[in-house]
């Protein structure tokens, strides 16, 4: 049999028992909070895999490794910050997040802030967060597919699109949990094995650093290449901590990951959760360098053809051979798809609630207009990555991490923890750093950013934009006292106080 | 203890309902956002928010000190331990049990603050 009949086996095999494992959980699904936070009734544990399964995307996955075999050790800033986000997102806001008792960061900001606005503006963001995020994992499948299989570059997309619709359509919440528990472990393994098999070749090679390899080209000694600043020779401080703002604070502001907040029965659980995540997360990205750095040694003309973003899929079969390197590779595939299904579910069924609370509430109800926004919040962005050329996965995921740090995080942090926070601050912080971060990137984008420290500075922009939102949410909301919410110590006390001492915590909104 | 447990004796008092009539319930306090609540929520919120702020410092100075100490000794980046450069080996691997261990003892603490504040409720 051929690399690429395995690879198709394997890719099968994940559609089969993601459709299998979303129907065991389609029977639990019954009422609207079934689909939308599956009840809140998920322990830790599964919980946990499931955050792990869903937040492992295409550009952890396939992305890392890559970023890494091209760009060297600075690049190993993307896995470490993704994790320690959980972290911040752990110490600031997780408990406080899931007692506030509310589905969706528009439901946060409403009951906190008190207002309608703030709910409209963010449910704005949360759909722009979560398309920006969604495309590239749709192009991701298309490319992976293309590279194993040789089929159309749309063909992958449109296969993740349509497995991600029908187990939301049918299960929503309760069988995505299911599903990307199971996910989790799947990637997990279809990376790790591999890694057991390469080592022991490196090992048996004689285990040569990654550094020492020439592999030609400028900016590629082994020395620039071990190095962990970023970028080239300029601004190589600020880069690599604009890298590490946005990554650190940019976690807790992505929609599928506070929707998650909300499965937890209560806020030591939330906590609880948030802890074993960090703890699955750091297990998983100890796995995507090592191709990298052996990429580098066994694989490196992938650089020069600038395929690198394929490094996870092709080195086992390289570095192994036979049928063991292609049955490998053909796991290390199907892990792949894995990473697509389970980043678009999670992105799908938060960008559908966001769309069905806020703008289709009016015409339908409950269950059914969850389904027609789930329909919608899978279209647009798979027709957007249909018809763009894209920006590349990694570079789009960060453009989403710096948005989502300059928006959400000044958001929920100044929510949690202070009182005086009011609904006009909160518009004018979360409009001057979406503005800021999401011009930059677009600027550069568009190949209008000057060189020198106003280009650092675009490239990168979360270093400043996160702090100018933080300053103008704070100093708006200073200038505007009279409009601090009325119940504003009423919510923070039930934010924060344990469920252990029964307080009347009025309504849950909606 | 002595063997000879002593009879249970029913203790009653006319007058309990009476004092018990005059004790508001710290929770009710908060509820009420008495400036008596106010000071428990308030030292709540205090004590977590310092957690979570020396949480922060630690990993901003751990994790964070890592470019900067790089950037002021560039040559440091040539160091192998066990073919592994020496960059690689902290952000590859040594960050995450770092990261889980600060974790860790946050959760810790975080509910022990609340166990403290709910004694006190239960307590008053």
């Amino acid at each position: 049999m051929t690399a690429a009949g395995y690879s198709i086996i394997g890719v099968t095999c994940v559609f089969v028992a993601t459709l299998a494992i979303g129907a065991y959980g389609w029977r639990f699904s019954r009422t609207t909070s079934d689909f939308f936070v599956a009840s809140r009734t998920v322990r830790p544990g599964l919980n946990a895999s499931a955050i792990g399964g869903e937040y492992l995307s295409a550009a952890s996955f396939l992305g890392v490794a890559g970023l890494v075999l091209a760009f060297g050790t600075e690049m190993l800033w993307y896995p470490v910050g993704w994790t320690a986000g959980y972290l911040v997102l752990l110490v600031l806001v997780a408990a406080p997040l899931r007692r506030s008792g509310a589905y969706t960061l528009p439901d946060f900001a409403e009951s906190r802030l008190e207002s309608l606005g703030v709910r409209r503006f963010s449910s704005l963001l949360v759909v722009a967060i979560g398309w920006l995020y969604l495309m590239p994992q749709f192009q991701g499948a298309g490319l992976a597919l293309a590279t194993t299989t040789g089929t159309g570059p749309w063909l992958g997309g449109v296969l993740v699109a349509a497995v991600v619709l029908v187990n939301v359509l049918f299960g929503g919440m309760r069988s995505i949990t299911f599903v990307q528990a199971f996910q989790y472990w799947l990637k997990l393994t279809a990376l790790l094995f591999p890694v057991l098999f390469m080592t022991a070749v490196w090992l048996g090679d004689g285990g040569v650093s990654p550094a020492s390899a020439d592999v030609g080209g400028p900016d590629m000694s082994g020395d620039e290449w071990a190095s962990p600043l970023a970028g080239g020779s300029e601004h190589q401080l600020y880069t690599t901590y604009a890298i590490i703002v946005a990554t650190f604070f940019g976690t807790m502001g992505l929609p599928h990951v506070v929707v998650r907040f909300y499965t937890n029965p209560d806020g030591a659980a939330a906590r609880r959760t948030t802890l074993f995540v960090l703890a699955l997360l750091g297990l998983f990205y100890v796995l995507p360098p090592i191709y990298g750095g052996l990429g580098r040694l066994y694989a490196p003309d992938l650089i020069s053809s600038g395929r690198t973003d394929t490094v996870v899929l092709e080195l086992p079969a390289r570095m192994l051979g036979g049928t063991t390197g292609e049955l490998l590779s053909a796991l290390t595939t199907a892990g792949a798809f894995a990473a697509f299904l389970s980043t678009s579910s999670g992105l799908t069924v938060a960008v559908a609630g966001v769309l069905s609370q806020d703008v289709m509430g009016r015409r339908f109800r409950g269950v059914r207009a969850f389904q027609a926004a789930a329909v919608i919040a899978v279209v647009v962005p798979l027709g957007l990555a249909l018809l763009t050329e894209g920006v590349g996965v990694a570079r789009a995921v960060g453009l989403a991490f710096a948005f989502a740090a300059s928006t959400f995080c000044p958001l929920l942090v100044l929510g949690i923890w202070w009182r005086r926070l009011t609904d006009a601050g909160a518009i004018a912080g979360m409009l001057v750093g979406g503005g800021g971060a999401g011009g930059a990137v677009l600027a550069t984008l568009a190949g209008v950013a000057p060189d020198g420290w106003p280009g650092a500075l675009l490239a990168q922009p979360a270093a400043w934009t996160v702090p100018l939102a933080f300053l103008t949410m704070t100093v708006v909301s200073l200038a505007t006292p009279r409009r601090v919410p009325r119940h504003a110590s009423r919510t923070m006390a039930s934010l924060h106080t344990p469920e252990a001492v029964q307080l009347d915590r009025g309504p849950l909104p909606r | 203890m002595s063997d000879a447990t002593p009879r249970r004796v029913r203790v009653t008092s006319p007058r309990t309902g009476a004092t018990r009539a005059q004790r508001v319930p710290a929770a009710r306090e908060i509820e009420a956002q008495t400036l008596l609540g106010e000071v428990y929520m308030t030292s709540l919120l205090r004590s977590q928010l310092r957690l979570a702020l020396l949480a922060l410092a630690a990993v901003a100075v751990l994790v964070g000190g890592i470019p900067l100490v790089f950037w002021l000794l560039p040559d440091l980046s040539a160091v192998e331990v066990l073919a592994v450069p020496l960059p690689w080996l902290l952000l590859a691997f040594a960050v995450y049990p770092l990261l889980f261990a600060t974790g860790w003892l946050y959760v810790r603490a975080a509910e022990r603050n609340e166990r403290d504040f709910t004694d006190v409720l239960d307590r008053s």
